[in-house]
């Protein structure tokens, strides 16, 4: 289903303060990844977080390439938890595997 | 995202509008379904997204697209703005329902009582729900107690296609509704749709903990794990 929570008119609002936005979005998923395809989460450039992609795990790191996708304006495509072993490196402990796309909103 | 798509979608969901955002991957090139003339793999993937609500990836030709469907909220419609009613709106809210609450009472539906994000109607059940014409997407939950109000709201919900059909009141009560409601010609398959006593089973006392208990068995109806 779609999101129940409204995370475009949270990024819309912060837009409008004059934050700096991307938006990240779950594209798909393997395994038991907490969060569906289309779960959005927000950053801004000054470190605010609205919603989620996953049970907590790699918003960090979604966080940390979003501040770079503000600054070079270029989007990115990110995999996590590609194996069992590397899910542990990226903080994916269900094991879950994603793809999450990394966009500016501007 | 570029900001006009962003408003574009926001108008969309203010208006109950289904719309679909595809997403080119990796570079992000993004278009919207019906907006915009599509080749037909992507119209599908889009019109297949909608129809089931759910997002996923496209393949058409050599590119990938993510396809994500933005439908509107289901709704839950409330019959009686009783105490349980104003603790059900926020947790109805919170789960993703847009909330209708129903009351001819002049002193219950009142926006003293029910703040936030509600639609408040003040004409007889009946009438308030033809007109708000429920479909597979609402559910329909009557909490008044008193026939005058729910046996209306309940024999238009028996004659639509609601998801969720639930009515408050202890098993007596239910019996003689049912008495009721089959003597009003609804046939007996009709009438099991009605989840009564309403709720899951969880021993809730409180309003807060009724309405807990209604939510978590619309949640369950919605998701297709019915309780």
């Amino acid at each position: 289903m779609s999101g129940t929570e409204d995370i475009l008119e949270t990024a819309r609002a912060w837009r409008a303060e004059g934050e700096r936005v991307a938006l990240a979005t779950v594209v798909e998923t393997w395994g038991s990844s907490p969060r569906p395809a289309g779960s959005r989460l927000a950053v801004t450039g000054s470190g605010r977080l609205a919603g989620s992609v996953s049970g907590g795990c790699i918003e960090g790191a979604v966080a940390d390439v979003a501040k770079q996708v503000m600054e070079s304006g270029a989007p990115q495509l990110l995999d996590f938890g590609i194996t069992d072993e590397r899910a542990w490196e990226v903080g994916l402990a269900c094991g879950g595997k994603l793809k999450v796309f990394v966009e500016p909103l501007a | 995202m570029t900001p006009d798509t962003l408003e574009t979608l926001q108008a969309a969901r203010a208006a109950r509008r289904p719309v679909a955002l595809l997403t080119r991957l990796p570079d992000g090139a993004q278009r919207l379904h019906p907006d915009e003339a599509l080749p037909d793999a992507l119209r599908d993937a889009a019109e297949a997204a909608l129809r089931d609500d759910r997002a996923g990836p496209v393949t058409a030709g050599e590119e990938t697209w993510f396809v994500q469907p933005q439908v509107p909220s289901p709704r839950l419609i409330v019959v009686g703005a009783v105490h349980v009613a104003q603790a059900l709106v926020p947790m109805a809210t919170a789960v993703g329902l847009a909330v209708t609450v129903v009351d001819p009472r002049r002193a219950f539906a009142t926006e003293e009582r029910f703040q936030g994000d509600v639609t408040l109607v003040d004409e007889w059940p009946d009438d308030a729900l033809l007109a708000l014409r429920p479909d597979s997407r609402t559910a329909i939950v009557t909490l008044t107690h008193d026939p005058k109000l729910d046996d209306p709201a309940l024999d238009v919900a028996l004659k639509s296609e609601a998801f969720y059909i639930g009515a408050l009141g202890s098993r007596r009560t239910h019996a003689k509704r049912v008495e009721r409601l089959t003597e009003a010609g609804h046939g007996a398959e009709a009438i099991a749709r009605i989840r009564a006593p309403v709720g899951l089973d969880i021993g809730a006392v409180t309003a807060p903990e009724i309405a807990l208990s209604i939510i978590a068995q619309v949640v369950a109806a919605r998701r297709g794990k019915p309780l």
